[in-house]
């Protein structure tokens, strides 16, 4: 077989043809696409065979050109791919954003091309709940014994835009820089949706331990919220940002965390309403300005309950 | 015998359907079952029409009755209906409604937020369990969530009668056990249920957005106070 004399040399494979000269008796696989599709065909498949298979050709032409033909929008389908996580993704991404690591960009690490709508969403609910919860439950501790029914719908508005409007503005405003700026980075909205949502969780627990009515950690736990929840935002853009204009970078993150502090002192307002001062959200609804004549008239008793009430109707 | 088992074959798949004797056959179009069946059609018009709203009745009791003792049946499923459902959400409404004069302070929820809650919240958990590859059809799962809600009415009418009697941290305690128990049973019933529709990978992730919708019913129902408890 070998014609040359020096062994490292490189040889060519043998044409089957040849193989089976030395020895007629060895079973040759031949891997070439058109050998198989002459072979098939010899076998008695319909000579066109695109047409009695268009699956398969179809299939073909998807592999190799390396995407899929998405469906689109207004399909049940296209957003099931949203929901193509399993219970142990979903553990690993809340306690990655409970616990933000400076080397682990959560969008990289954690995500990882499969962003998912079930977290962002079902924690924003949990959130709501939460905050609706603790804030009567505050409220029982002061001796309200009213659940207020209304304020879930306004944290409910407030921490919703929160989750859905920040990422679309913030999106939109990192594709136009990106039309400036060659970037290397670049997220799609899903994946920053995801990040805002998954880093919501770590306000759950806060928002519960602001049921206990001391002040000071109410403040701590609010602080410390915002801390963990700004830091896995700032690290997860930061990659995005540093090829830009410092000052441009600048004011992008202070936007963020500026919008982290706004909800947490939301949230904390809307989970401890038994505190005496700006307790409420709500425009003075007409039940209130009954109280307030009741009170004025001296039926509800203590001056803490006028103060409380002129309180209530200043916002 | 040869003859026997070629008639027999091409109704052998027939013999895998068995029909358990707790399901009453009764007025349901889907089950096909022989000629006196179209007899009976026919003569559903001639009924007095106290036996036509007793049968509906008498289904809906029946499926009650298989949610209080949850066991691997499927009559919830087969034949789902959307009656107890409406029965169960408007009593529970109408049991959570303050309704005296007083009522425009900002109180407890309004007949429209309840309603609001319970079925935009059944839709949506239907939304996630089908997005996440759940069996279950849309309906058939707007069923089992609303038929699942009767333990916690029930503890709803328990919670009004103590409040008639007495009231005060004994009530208090005597609600929350009585409320949580009824969580439980709701959240243990509707997955026993859903549950089989799921992937195992991603079954607590069907059941928490459950456990969170009985959570807050049964919050509205614990936090429940009549208005002449004023302090």
């Amino acid at each position: 077989m070998a014609s040359n004399n020096d062994p490292f040399e490189f040889r060519e494979f043998e044409e089957e043809g040849n193989l089976l000269d030395t020895n007629r008796d060895a079973t040759t696989i031949t891997i070439e696409d058109e050998d198989v599709k002459r072979q098939t065909k010899a076998a008695g498949f319909d000579p066109d065979a695109d047409d009695e298979y268009p699956a398969r050709s179809d299939d073909r032409e998807e592999l190799l050109s390396g995407q899929k033909k998405s469906p689109p929008f207004w399909t049940f389908e296209y957003y099931q791919k949203f929901f193509d996580i399993e219970t142990h993704h979903v553990k690993e991404r809340i306690l990655g954003s409970l616990l933000p690591w400076p080397r682990k960009n959560f969008i990289q690490f954690y995500l990882r091309k499969n962003p998912d709508l079930y977290g962002p969403f079902w924690i924003c609910t949990t959130l709501v709940f939460a905050v609706f919860i603790s804030g009567n439950i505050s409220n029982f501790m002061n001796g309200k014994y009213k659940p207020e029914f209304r304020k879930v719908t306004i944290a409910a508005t407030m921490i919703f835009s929160y989750a859905w409007f920040v990422p679309l503005a913030l999106w939109g405003f990192l594709l136009w820089r990106n039309n400036k700026i060659l970037n290397l980075v670049s997220y799609s909205f899903m994946e920053i949706v995801c990040v805002y949502g998954y880093s919501l969780s770590v306000y759950i627990p806060a928002v519960v331990l602001c049921i206990v009515p001391l002040e000071w950690l109410k403040w701590l736990t609010m602080v410390a919220a915002f801390g963990l929840s700004g830091s896995v935002l700032v690290m997860t853009f930061w990659p995005a940002l540093r090829e830009d204009h410092p000052k441009v970078a600048m004011a992008t993150v202070s936007a963020i965390v500026l919008l982290d502090v706004l909800l947490a002192v939301v949230c904390k307002h809307a989970a401890a309403v038994g505190s005496a001062c700006c307790s409420s959200h709500s425009r003075p609804a007409q039940g209130e300005r009954f109280l307030f004549m009741k009170a004025a008239r001296g039926k509800s008793g203590s001056s803490v309950a006028l103060l409380e009430r002129i309180g209530f109707l200043r916002w | 015998m040869a003859a026997e088992e070629e008639a027999s074959r091409p109704f052998a798949g027939l013999s895998d359907v068995s029909i358990s004797e707790d399901i009453p056959v009764e007025g349901d179009i889907s089950v096909p079952v022989g000629p006196s069946r179209t007899d009976e059609e026919f003569s559903t018009l001639d009924e007095p029409v106290k036996e036509t709203v007793l049968r509906d009745l008498r289904a809906v009791g029946n499926k009650f009755i298989h949610v209080l003792y949850p066991r691997r049946s499927s009559a919830l499923l087969r034949d789902w209906d959307l009656w107890g459902p409406l029965l169960l959400c408007v009593t529970l409404a109408l049991l959570l409604q303050d309704g005296t004069a007083d009522s425009d302070l900002e109180g407890g929820p309004q007949f429209a937020e309840v309603f609001v809650i319970v079925w935009f919240g059944s839709i949506i958990i239907t939304l996630n369990s089908k997005l996440l590859g759940g069996t279950l059809s849309f309906f058939q799962s707007l069923c089992v969530l609303g038929y699942c809600i009767l333990p916690l009415t029930v503890a709803m009418v328990v919670c009004r009668v103590v409040l008639l009697g007495a009231s005060g941290t004994v009530s208090f305690v005597v609600r929350l056990v009585v409320v949580t128990a009824s969580f439980g049973w709701s959240t243990f019933a509707s997955t026993a249920f859903l549950s089989d529709s799921q992937p195992a990978n991603r079954r607590a992730l069907v059941v928490y957005p459950v456990f969170l919708f009985y959570f807050v019913i049964g919050w509205m129902v614990l936090t429940f106070s009549p208005l002449k408890r004023e302090p």
